[in-house]
C-alpha cells in the first residue's frame, strides 16, 4: 500500500471541491479526489453517479463549473486532453479511440504535435518494442487495428500513453471487453506500472474489479462521495450497500426450471459478417418454451450474428432455423416478428431506438401494425398515447412526458423502453443482447427480473451476455461461444466460472487446464 | 452573467414557428444594410416588392402563379427529406412531368375522349416526375449510389431533353421554325380559378392537407418517420426499407411532377423554353423553412413567390437589377440554418455570473 495520505510530496492529483452541472443534473457536486504516486485509485458507482464526468474534467474533456485541480502540487489548468497530456494525464476510453485502417504504429505517434514531417519509423518502433517489453504488453507494431482482437486494441491504447510519458492512466471499465485471463494480464499490466511510481484510475461498476485492482476505492453516488476507503478494509456486499444506497439481492428468485417444448431450434447454421468472413461455424441450438438459454463469450466472437440471423436481420447461409417448428430460415424481419419473436438488441441508439421520435412512437414501434393501435391505414394517435402511459407505468420508465424524444433518457430507461415495447410484441421467443450492459444495479435488477418473469410466462428466452454473474444468476442453461462456434453447453445451476472462462478462450472441454 | 445553451428536452411549438418568422425579418435586415450601402432606400425599396407582390389583386394572382409550381415542389421535396433522401432534382423532375404532359396534350387528343385529356395529361405528368425521381432512387436502394449526384445531374439531363423535344421532333411546324412544340388543344388547357392563377392552386392545397394527414396521421406516414430518423432500426422493426424509400421517392416525384404538368398546361399551353425558372431549387428553400411540414409549405411557398413577382415590381419602378429578389431569397437561409440551434437549444442565463468556465486560481 502506497497510498498517499499526509505526504505530500507523494501526491500526484488533488482535485478540490469540483462541480460540474449538466441539464437537469448535477453530475459533480464537490467532489474531492486525491491520488497518490503508485497507487491505484478505483472510482465505483451507478450508471450516472459521476464517475466519468469527473474523469473527463481531469482529461480535459470537460470543463469544471467549479473547483479546483492541483497536479504535482501545482495548481493546474487542464482545458484540453493536450493540456491533460502535458501533465502526463491519459485516459483509455471505453470505446477506443483507435483508428482502424491505421497500424498500431501509426496509431500510437498519431497527434504528437512535436514528431518532424517524416517521422523515424524504426527509432519509434524501437522505443515502442522497449515499451511492450517493460510492460509485457505484447503487440505487433506493424499490424493494422482492425486485425486486432479487442483485448490487444486495449493493450495499443495504454501503449499510446506510456509512448506519451503518461504518469496518471485513466481506464474507464477496462475490463468490459476481456476475457477473465485477459483481465489478469492487465491487472499485471497496471501493476508493473505502479511499481514504476505510476499511478491508475480506474473506473468500473464491477466489485471484483475493485477488489482485485485497486489499493484505495472512491464511491460516488449522484455527484458526491459516499465513502473513500483502502480497498483491503472492505468487501463487495458493503461496497454495493453503498454505492446503491440499500442493500441488493445478488440471486434473482425463479419458478424451478420446467421445460416445455422446443421453441427455436437451429440446425448447422452457419453466416458471415459484414466483411465476408465467416461469423457462425455450424451452431446447433434448441431453446425450449420456460428456458433462459445464456451465451457466454468475449464480444465479437459471433454472438451478434446470432441475435441476427434468428430474427431475420442477417442471411443465412447453410443450416436451418425453426420457430415452433416452423421454418424460418432466412425470413423477412417482419416474418420473423410475427411469428412472435422479440429482440432486444445489442446496439441500443443504433437499431434499437429511434432517438429523433418520442417515447410513445418508439414504443409503438411494433404494436403500430396491430388493430390496437391503428385501423385502415391510420395510426391511432391517443390509443399509442395511452399504451404508451401504461407501459411507462408498468416498466417504471422514466421520462417528462410520453413525447419527449428519446435520445433525452438515459441509458437504463432508453433501455427499459425498448424492453418494453419487446415484451409486449414477444409471444414466444425473446433474444436479448446484452441487455444489462452498461446500465446501473437497479436498472440491471429491472431487466433480470422482467427476462425471468418472461421465462416463467413460459417464453424461450436467448441471453447473450459477458456478464459471468448475470448468466449465472439468471440463465438456466450455459452455452458458451467461441470463434462462432459453440464450445459447450452446460446447465446453470452448478456452474464452475473457472470452466467457463477457459471455454470462452478457446480452451476446449476435452483439455486440460493449462497450468 | 453569462448566457448558457442547453439541450431542449423536447421541441418547442412556438419556436419552430418563430425560426422561419425571425429568420426572414432578420435577412430582411441583413438585405436593407446592403442596399443601404448601395444608397437605395430599403423601406421605399421592400414597399414597392410588397405592392407589387401583394398590393393588388393582379399582382396577388401573378404571385399565385408562381407559389404553385412551388408549393407542389416543396411538398415534393419535403416529404423526400423526411426520408433523408436529398431530392435536388425537383427542376429535372418538373421538366420531365412538362414532358410527359405535352406528349398526351398533343398527341394523344386525336384518339382519346377530349374531357378526359387533361387528367391524362396531368397523370401522366405525375408518371414522368415519379419515373424520374426513380432512377436515382432504386440506385441508392440497390447499389447504395449518392442520390445528391444523381439527382442533381438528371436535372440537366432533363432540360437538354425537352429542348431537343421542343427544337426538334416536337417543334410546332407552323411555328416558323421557333423553337416550342404545337399549342395543346383546349381541353387540354388547365382553367383559371383566381385571376391568371390556375386549377394548381387548388391541388396544392388539397394535397398540402392529404399530405399531411399521410405523413402524420398514417402507418405509411409512420414509417417513413422512422426511417428518416434511424434506417437501421426500421429495417430491425420489420419495416421494408428499400421498398418504402422507393414508394416515398415515387411520391416527391410525382408532386413536383405535378408541378410540371401544371405549367405547361396552365401557362404556356405548350412544352417551351422557361417551362421552370429554378423552382426546383427554390423549393429546396421553401421545404426547409416550412420545417417539412406540409401545411407550412404553402404560406412559405406564397412568401417566395412574393419575394420573385416583388422582385420584378423593383426592377421597373426602383431600377434596381431583379437579381435583388434572389439575394434576399440567398439572405434567408443563413438565418434559418443559424435558427435551427434554437429549436435544438434554449438559452439559460447563469447566475453565478462569478464563476469561471475553467478550474480557479489555486490559493497557492
Amino acid at each position: 500500500m502506497k497510498a498517499a495520505e499526509g505526504n505530500p510530496g507523494s501526491l500526484l492529483v488533488e482535485m478540490r471541491g469540483i462541480c460540474k452541472n449538466f441539464p437537469g443534473v448535477q453530475a459533480s457536486d464537490g467532489v474531492d479526489l486525491r491520488l497518490g504516486k503508485g497507487e491505484v485509485l478505483a472510482l465505483l458507482g451507478e450508471n450516472g453517479a459521476g464517475k466519468s464526468t469527473l474523469m473527463n474534467i481531469l482529461c480535459g474533456l470537460y470543463r469544471p463549473d467549479d473547483g479546483e485541480i492541483r497536479v504535482r502540487g501545482k495548481a493546474a489548468h487542464i482545458s484540453s486532453p493536450r493540456d491533460a497530456a502535458a501533465l502526463g494525464i491519459g485516459m483509455v476510453h471505453q470505446n477506443f479511440m483507435l483508428v482502424e485502417s491505421m497500424t498500431v504504429l501509426e496509431n500510437v505517434i498519431l497527434g504528437i504535435a512535436s514528431l518532424p514531417f517524416v517521422p523515424d519509423r524504426a527509432a519509434i518502433r524501437k522505443e515502442i518494442l522497449g515499451i511492450s517489453g517493460r510492460y509485457n504488453l505484447e503487440v505487433d507494431p506493424d499490424a493494422f487495428i482492425w486485425q486486432l482482437s479487442v483485448g490487444v486494441q486495449q493493450r495499443v491504447e495504454i501503449l499510446k500513453l506510456l509512448y506519451r510519458k503518461a504518469e496518471i492512466l485513466i481506464l474507464d471499465e477496462p475490463t468490459a471487453v476481456l476475457t477473465p485471463g485477459e483481465s489478469k494480464e492487465l491487472n499485471a499490466i497496471v501493476r508493473r506500472m505502479t511499481d514504476e511510481g505510476k499511478s491508475a484510475v480506474f473506473i468500473t461498476h464491477k466489485m471484483e474489479e475493485v477488489m482485485t485492482f485497486s489499493d484505495r476505492v472512491m464511491v460516488l453516488r449522484k455527484g458526491k462521495v459516499v465513502v473513500e476507503k483502502r480497498t483491503a478494509d472492505t468487501d463487495p456486499q458493503d461496497l454495493a450497500r453503498l454505492m446503491v444506497g440499500r442493500e441488493i439481492l445478488f440471486c434473482i428468485d425463479k419458478a424451478p426450471f420446467e421445460p416445455g417444448a422446443a421453441v427455436l431450434e437451429m440446425k448447422g447454421v452457419r453466416a458471415d459478417d459484414e466483411r465476408g468472413i465467416p461469423a457462425l461455424d455450424g451452431i446447433d441450438l434448441t431453446i425450449r418454451a420456460g428456458e433462459i438459454l445464456g451465451i457466454a463469450g468475449v464480444a465479437g466472437n459471433g454472438q451478434r450474428e446470432l441475435a441476427e440471423v434468428i430474427t431475420g436481420l442477417r442471411p443465412v447461409k447453410a443450416g436451418s432455423i425453426s420457430i415452433n417448428c416452423a421454418d424460418t430460415t432466412n425470413h423477412s424481419p417482419l416474418s420473423v416478428i410475427r411469428s412472435g419473436v422479440g429482440h432486444i438488441p445489442q446496439d441500443r441508439m443504433l437499431v434499437g431506438a429511434v432517438g429523433d421520435m418520442s417515447v410513445a412512437d418508439n414504443l409503438a414501434m411494433k404494436g403500430y401494425r396491430g388493430k390496437a393501435l391503428s385501423a385502415f391505414g391510420f395510426i391511432r394517435i391517443p390509443r399509442i398515447l395511452a399504451f404508451a402511459r401504461r407501459k411507462i407505468e408498468e416498466f417504471r420508465i422514466s421520462t417528462p412526458s410520453p413525447r419527449t424524444n428519446v435520445k433525452f433518457l438515459s441509458g437504463g430507461n432508453i433501455q427499459k423502453t425498448i424492453l418494453a415495447r419487446e415484451i409486449d410484441s414477444c409471444k414466444c421467443l425473446l433474444v436479448a443482447a446484452y441487455p444489462s450492459r452498461g446500465l446501473d444495479i437497479g436498472a440491471t435488477e429491472a431487466i433480470r427480473k422482467e427476462l425471468v418473469a418472461q421465462r416463467d410466462k413460459g417464453v424461450a428466452v436467448l441471453l447473450v451476455s459477458e456478464d459471468l454473474d448475470e448468466l449465472a444468476s439468471v440463465a438456466d442453461t450455459i452455452a458458451v461461444f467461441f470463434d462462432g462456434r459453440i464450445m459447450d453447453t452446460l446447465p446453470a445451476c452448478d456452474v464452475d466460472i473457472e470452466k467457463i472462462g477457459l471455454l470462452m478462450a478457446g480452451v476446449g472441454p476435452g483439455k486440460e487446464k493449462p497450468a | 452573467m453569462k448566457l448558457h445553451f442547453e439541450k431542449r428536452k423536447s421541441p418547442s411549438g412556438t419556436v419552430q414557428v418563430l425560426v422561419p418568422v425571425v429568420s426572414f425579418l432578420v435577412s430582411l435586415l441583413l438585405t436593407g444594410l446592403m442596399l443601404a450601402a448601395f444608397k437605395v432606400d430599403p423601406v421605399a425599396t421592400y414597399l414597392a416588392m410588397y405592392r407589387g407582390a401583394f398590393g393588388s389583386r393582379t399582382g396577388f394572382g401573378y404571385t399565385l402563379v408562381k407559389a404553385i409550381p412551388l408549393m407542389l415542389t416543396g411538398l415534393g421535396v419535403s416529404v423526400a427529406f423526411k426520408l433523408r433522401f436529398w431530392n435536388i432534382g425537383a427542376e429535372g423532375q418538373l421538366v420531365m412531368a412538362g414532358v410527359g404532359a405535352t406528349w398526351v396534350a398533343i398527341f394523344w387528343s386525336a384518339w382519346m375522349p377530349q374531357s378526359l385529356l387533361l387528367p391524362a395529361a396531368l397523370a401522366m405528368g405525375c408518371v414522368f416526375g415519379a419515373l424520374w425521381a426513380g432512377i436515382p432512387a432504386i440506385l441508392k436502394v440497390t447499389i447504395k449510389v449518392d442520390e445528391t449526384l444523381v439527382t442533381l445531374m438528371l436535372n440537366y439531363v432533363a432540360i437538354l431533353f425537352s429542348q431537343f423535344l421542343y427544337y426538334g421532333p416536337w417543334i410546332d411546324p407552323k411555328g416558323q421554325g421557333f423553337p416550342g412544340s404545337a399549342i395543346f388543344p383546349e381541353a387540354a388547357w388547365l382553367p383559371k380559378v383566381f385571376g391568371p392563377a390556375s386549377m394548381g392552386i387548388v391541388f396544392a392545397l388539397i394535397l398540402a392537407v392529404v399530405l399531411w394527414i399521410v405523413m402524420n396521421r398514417t402507418k405509411w406516414g409512420f414509417e417513413l418517420k422512422v426511417i428518416g430518423a434511424n434506417p437501421a432500426s426500421a429495417r430491425y422493426q420489420g419495416i421494408a426499407v428499400g421498398r418504402n424509400i422507393i414508394l416515398g421517392i415515387l411520391l416527391s416525384g410525382a408532386l413536383c411532377g405535378l408541378a410540371g404538368a401544371c405549367e405547361v398546361t396552365g401557362i404556356g399551353h405548350r412544352l417551351q423554353e422557361g417551362l421552370s425558372l429554378g423552382y426546383g431549387y427554390t423549393a429546396i428553400i421553401v421545404a426547409w423553412m416550412a420545417v417539412l411540414n406540409p401545411l407550412a409549405v404553402i404560406p412559405v411557398a406564397i412568401l417566395m413567390a412574393g419575394l420573385l413577382v416583388g422582385g420584378d415590381a423593383v426592377q421597373m419602378r426602383m431600377h434596381l437589377p431583379k437579381a435583388m429578389s434572389l439575394v434576399l431569397q440567398g439572405m434567408i437561409l443563413f438565418p434559418m440554418l443559424a435558427g435551427s440551434l434554437f429549436t435544438e437549444y434554449t438559452v439559460r442565463r447563469s447566475h453565478k455570473a462569478h464563476t469561471p468556465a475553467t478550474a480557479k486560481e489555486g490559493g497557492a
